[in-house]
């Protein structure tokens, strides 16, 4: 069976319990959007070649929260993805849609120009000019070009040596445009494990443009990535993420999604994925992670980002946490931020996603001493916009915590 | 990934045996493809309701109805086992209380206004016993639907109650929120937690009630404030206040469901929901592994000493029938008992008849640890909970979240004997 008939074909497993909706972060907060079982496995059925009958599609986040609750193992987020990009395909796709799904270009163009992009992006005019005319709100959260980028650092930086281990490294685009930084502590954080750290020539893996339903580029992207990394998987590398949405993206959305089940190098480099902390944390049960960790004096908020909860690995940033002393974790139990990649940028999704987020937002504020920690990073401008309070990914404390700074 | 117990499912059965492990000390990994039943059903811990006729008392009827159905799983759980699960759960949930004895069932409207019996309800049902018969008004909100309470009081004026007392009961609507799309009970639950929203529910709501009269909500008083929510609306209307189930999505379910989910993460639980166990490795009658399919394409095995299968029945796809008509289990491959016989009739056309597949299920020793097909221990150190069991009929005789908070108990029980 094809992946597309397997993806649409599993919405006939649906038992209208309502499970999903229960859990649809923006079903929940905005009558705009009618929810996960209605807009997944009931509509598909009406959709036809000629079009859907509803257009509250579009206010599907593409969260996924719904496929990972789904008992039924109904594949909704996937159906709605499917089924965005047919009707946008229709409709015709927005201009904004086209540029914020391609952060690789929008940093081949600002890295060099750093301190001017910046300067436009942190100018209110400018971005009331940008809310005006391409309708991306202009108090979304918009990250800075870092001005140099990881892999320009990467090829500089000598390989560990003596090193007995290797793996590779799959940093994204925003390590390599906007935070660099993330992309460097989490090597020295795996250096500091032992291993050599190995940076392949690597461009985006296309998840923002299937968001977007820009599905024919995504599949250019993410099957030349794929074609980058296999011949690593295949002689036996794990790969590492610190992006979770694009981990996820090489784990299984490309494959479901982007109906690439078939793509040898997909599959190959799917099966030696990790999230990084799911990988930190393997090592940590063999006994293998290195655990001389000096305190952390601090209470830090913890969010799970809807699409790291997507891998179905539980929270192992959790549990390496639990390893620095002194330091105090709240673990968020809000399901999503709201800013879902680029849906919280658009300016009609804007109040939603904030509303969504808002719950997060409370705790972070009333938890956070210093920072709050959070997987993903358009999740972590999210809140770092929203509450002020800076966002750190999970590896940012265990290098603290080693003495790496 | 590695756990001293591995508990496969999320249902009641699952997270009560995954609480009580990780509680005691014991590393513990819990899988499951998604939430279970507790979602959609009432949060009511019914023990028994029919055998076949009204069960009044279930501790009296216990005995002589596990006697009649040695396979039924109650024959191997003690009515002391039964009744300290539910001490365990309304202990153990201090904002979550539930109310009630063995010794007698209440009897609770439906949302259709049927008196349906039940050994434990959540304290904030209980004022809805129709046992001694009163004047109840029914509350219904517009943009709800499937909640009709003149369906609901009608029929329940209509009821023919055990005890011989008649109910007099009726329906007072409240205006619309003022949304035009429906609301679901969820929805409806936030709204609920709204002071605000209650000042003006009550104040519409109080000169429309008679004297002596209790009031019944469908169950949406409140979602992660639901006691004070509901004292508050109490307090407003100075009478009675209770809930009655909803259809799904059942807001207590997923009270019930938050205050067994947050004690297993607060005691260290591994959670993974939105993974499948998909397999297991077995060597010399021992699993050593559970198999669980996450986002990347590899299988990702578990260690463990101990193992739960917790995964539900049919509708969770833990049992299921292949197209050559034969019953197999999901994870383990286990022996499936009370299959009809090939020829025999497998399903009878009235869902809530008496149905022949319906006791097919996993049968178990003492321990409730699963038998094979001649009937010895499958595997020594895996246990089964829940509507996975064979030999009952919890729809028919409503003991089904009695049968997942019991078995739950007891399989952790077994475990954390066998582990110190
Ligand atoms: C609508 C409805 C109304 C009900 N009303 C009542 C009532 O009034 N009174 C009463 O007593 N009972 C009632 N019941 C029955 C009662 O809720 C169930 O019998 C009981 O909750 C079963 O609990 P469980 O934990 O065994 O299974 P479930 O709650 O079904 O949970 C099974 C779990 O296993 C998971 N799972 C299954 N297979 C796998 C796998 N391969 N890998 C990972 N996870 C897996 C599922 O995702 C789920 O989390 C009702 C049930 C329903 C559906
Ligand atoms: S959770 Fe799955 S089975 Fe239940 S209503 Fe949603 S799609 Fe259908
Ligand atoms: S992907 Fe997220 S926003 Fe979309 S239907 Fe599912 S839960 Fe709702």
């Amino acid at each position: 069976m094809d992946t597309m008939e397997w993806v649409r074909g599993s919405l006939d497993h649906c038992v209208k319990c309502t499970i999903c909706e229960t859990f649809c972060p923006v079903s929940n907060v905005t009558p705009l959007f009618p929810g996960p079982k209605y807009v997944g496995p009931q509509l598909e059925r009406f959709r036809t070649d000629d079009g859907s009958p509803d257009a509250s599609l579009d206010y599907c986040s593409g969260c996924g929260i719904c496929t990972t609750v789904c008992p039924q193992g109904v594949k909704i987020a996937e159906i709605n993805s499917q089924a965005r990009a047919k009707m946008k395909a229709q409709r015709g796709i927005p201009l904004r849609d086209r540029i914020i799904a391609r952060p690789s270009a929008m940093g081949k163009v600002g890295t060099p120009l750093a301190p001017i992009a910046n300067f436009f992006l942190k100018n209110h005019a400018f971005r009331w000019l940008v809310e005006r005319t391409l309708r991306v709100h202009r108090k979304a959260p918009m990250p800075l070009f870092a001005g140099r980028t990881f892999q320009s650092w990467a090829r500089r930086h000598p390989p560990l040596t003596p090193a007995t281990k290797a793996i590779v490294y799959f940093h994204g685009c925003s390590a390599n445009h906007f935070e660099p930084r993330v992309a460097q502590m989490a090597v020295a954080v795996l250096e500091h494990n032992g291993y050599r750290v190995i940076v392949p020539r690597q461009d985006c893996c296309g998840l923002p443009l299937q968001s977007n339903g820009l599905f024919d580029d995504a599949r250019r992207y993410v099957r030349k990535l794929a074609r980058n990394l296999e011949p690593y998987a295949r002689r036996g590398y794990d790969i590492v993420a610190t992006s979770t949405s694009c981990g996820l993206m090489l784990k299984r959305e490309a494959r479901e999604i982007l109906e690439l089940e078939d793509d040898e190098d997909l599959r190959t480099v799917s099966a030696h994925m990790f999230d990084i902390c799911e990988f930190l944390l393997s090592l940590h049960e063999r006994g293998a992670l290195r655990t001389d960790f000096r305190p952390l004096d601090m209470r830090v908020p913890y969010h799970a980002p809807c699409q790291q909860q997507g891998h179905g690995i539980g929270k192992p940033a959790l549990e390496l946490f639990g390893l620095i002393p002194g330091l105090e974790v709240v673990d968020s139990d809000v399901a999503c931020c709201g800013v879902a990649g680029t849906y919280g940028l658009k300016t009609e999704k804007y109040d939603i996603a904030m509303e969504v987020g808002a719950p997060l937002f409370r705790q972070v504020t009333a938890v956070a001493t210093e920072v709050a920690a959070c997987d993903s990073e358009t999740c972590r401008w999210q809140i770092t916009r929203a509450t002020g309070i800076p966002s750190v990914h999970p590896v940012e404390l265990l290098y603290r915590a080693y003495g790496l700074s | 990934m590695s756990a001293d117990a591995v508990v496969v499912g999320a249902g009641l059965a699952g997270l009560t045996a995954g609480v009580r492990l990780a509680e005691a000390g014991l590393r513990t990994t819990l899988v499951g493809k998604g939430p279970g039943a507790m979602h959609l059903a009432p949060a009511t811990i019914d023990v028994l309701g029919y055998a076949p006729d009204l069960v009044e008392r279930p501790a009296a009827a216990l005995p002589s109805f596990v006697a009649e159905r040695p396979d039924h799983p109650y024959a191997r759980l003690s009515a002391d086992t039964v009744a300290a699960s539910a001490e365990w759960l309304s202990a153990h949930m201090p904002p979550l209380a539930y109310v009630g004895t063995l010794e007698e069932n209440y009897l609770l409207p439906t949302a259709v206004g049927v008196p349906k019996p039940s050994a434990f309800v959540p304290e904030a049902m209980a004022a809805g016993d129709l046992r001694s018969g009163s004047r109840f008004a029914f509350a219904g909100l517009r943009a709800l639907k499937d909640f009709y309470p003149a369906l609901l009081a009608d029929n329940l004026s209509q009821a023919k109650l055990p005890t011989g007392v008649t109910v007099d009961a009726r329906a007072v609507h409240l205006s619309d929120p003022g949304t035009e799309a429906d609301v679901s009970p969820l929805g409806y639950a936030r709204m609920f937690e709204d002071r605000e929203f209650r000042s003006v529910v009550a104040a519409e709501l109080l000169p429309r009630l008679e004297p002596g009269e209790s009031v019944g909500f469908p169950s949406v008083l409140g979602l992660h404030e639901h006691r004070t929510t509901w004292l508050d609306l109490q307090d407003r209307l100075g009478r009675p206040v209770f809930e009655v189930p909803t259809l799904p999505p059942s807001v207590a379910g997923i009270r019930l469901f938050h205050a067994l989910r947050d004690a297993f993460l607060a005691a260290g639980g591994r959670l993974l929901i939105g993974s499948t166990a998909a397999g297991a490795e077995t060597k010399d009658g021992v699993v050593t592994h559970v198999v669980i399919q996450t986002a990347a394409a590899r299988p990702t095995p578990i260690e463990a000493r101990w193992f739960v299968l917790a995964t539900g029945g049919f509708a969770e796809g833990a049992i299921f029938l292949d197209s050559y008509g034969e019953v197999h289990e999901s994870v383990f491959g286990l022996a499936v008992s009370g299959v009809p016989a090939a020829g025999e009739p497998r399903f009878v056309p009235r869902y809530f008849d008496d149905q022949p597949m319906g006791r097919a299920g996993i049968a178990v020793d003492e321990r409730l640890r699963p038998l094979d097909a001649d009937g010895n221990v499958a595997f020594r150190n895996l246990f089964t909970a829940g509507a996975a069991l064979g030999g009952a009929e919890p729809w028919r005789e409503l003991s089904g979240n009695g049968l997942a908070l019991a078995s739950g108990f007891a399989v952790a029980s077994a475990i954390v004997e066998w582990a110190s």
